[in-house]
């Protein structure tokens, strides 16, 4: 199966989306990525029961603290699919790829370029 | 444990605006348990603060640290040689942690991050209820292990008030009556025979409303 995929986005493997935190997220917004978003087994699929709905709060929690820091909450997204879903893979990529450029590029991402500008 | 909960990230950043070396410091043990003052709780609001800060443009210095416990001389020294680094704390451990971390350290102002709630349990996952309010002079032994100073509303010693219906308190349906509770239990335990004393006049001066309270063991002192 070959799919197009937006080319600049990099995948972070997880044993399970239960691993992902809260600050792993704000780490990679803090280092001015533009968007994150999780891809987790379908809700009541998942191995260990629990992991992708605990991975969904951890992202909606992100989307509150980024929301409240002026950065946008909508540049955190929570996508389900089961690992024979390619193609919904790769829609899922291009739609995040969509969203963020029709955003533009994050407030942190120019604001570390102003920095560095001035240094 | 003590329960505490989150403020809202605005209240904080209004906080800590005038401060341009903050440490955010967490505490090991309740706080972290609640999961409003721990380690990760630590880490995610320095990186709030880092970015918001970083968006307006301004530079700040906001470090992390979390003690062992901010309610203990032994773990605050930890702090002493970096203290200066600092032009304001913001402590997450509960109202005891911010206070004693600020008579240690007189001239850093230290802000509270959390807002301390209650002594409760865990009853699930992201709840957590009132169990206690220390007062000073525990009656459980009496009450079938259900407290009545802190569940009932009113604090009554003797059975349930009027306002007691279908097992709720008349402040909220949703709230249990503590005597409803109490004597569910009773029965349970076989001892409703034990209802029928009635309960002496507490003495409410170990309780708060004798005043700021102290518990000096000379036989652990050295
Ligand atoms: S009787 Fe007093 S010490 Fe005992 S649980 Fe209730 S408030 Fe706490
Ligand atoms: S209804 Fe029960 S819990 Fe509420 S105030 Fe009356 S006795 Fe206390």
């Amino acid at each position: 199966m070959r799919l197009k995929c937006p080319a600049d986005f990099r995948i972070i493997r997880l044993p399970c989306t239960g691993k992902i935190d809260v600050i792993h997220m704000l780490r990679a917004f803090e280092r001015g990525a533009d968007g994150v978003y999780v891809v987790g087994c379908m809700e009541g699929d998942c191995h260990f029961n629990t992991g992708n709905f605990r991975a969904r709060k951890r992202v909606e929690q992100t989307a509150r603290l980024l929301d409240a820091v002026g950065v946008g909450g909508e540049r955190v997204q929570m996508y389900n699919l089961s690992s024979g879903e390619g193609p919904l893979f790769a829609k899922y990529a291009n739609e995040m790829d969509q969203r963020i450029r029709e955003l533009g590029p994050s407030p942190i991402r120019e604001a570390i370029r102003k920095r560095k500008l001035a240094a | 444990m003590i329960i505490a909960d989150k403020k809202p990230i605005q209240e904080i950043i209004d906080q800590v605006s005038n401060y341009e070396r903050i440490l955010v410091l967490g505490c090991n043990e309740c706080v972290t348990v609640c999961e409003a003052g721990g380690k990760k709780e630590v880490e995610i609001l320095a990186s709030v603060l880092r970015m918001h800060f970083l968006k307006e443009g301004q530079e700040r210095k906001i470090d992390e640290r979390t003690l062992e416990r901010q309610c203990d001389h032994e773990y605050l020294e930890e702090i002493r040689d970096v203290i200066d680094q600092y032009d304001a704390v913001l402590s997450l451990a509960c109202g005891v942690g911010v206070q004693f971390t600020a008579e240690k350290y007189l001239t850093t102002p230290v802000l509270p991050g959390v807002n301390t709630c209650f002594l409760g349990a865990n009853e699930q996952r992201g709840m957590w209820t009132e169990r206690c309010q220390a007062c000073g002079e525990c009656v459980l032994g009496k009450t079938a292990g259900i407290c009545p100073i802190s569940r009932c509303a009113k604090r009554v010693m003797n059975g349930p008030c009027g306002g007691s219906t279908n097992g709720k308190c008349e402040i909220n349906s949703e709230v249990d009556c503590a005597w409803q509770l109490i004597i569910d239990r009773l029965k349970a335990l076989g001892r409703m025979e034990d209802y029928e004393i009635v309960a002496p006049i507490k003495d409410w001066s170990t309780e708060r409303a004798g005043g700021p309270r102290k518990v000096v063991r000379e036989d652990v002192q050295v």
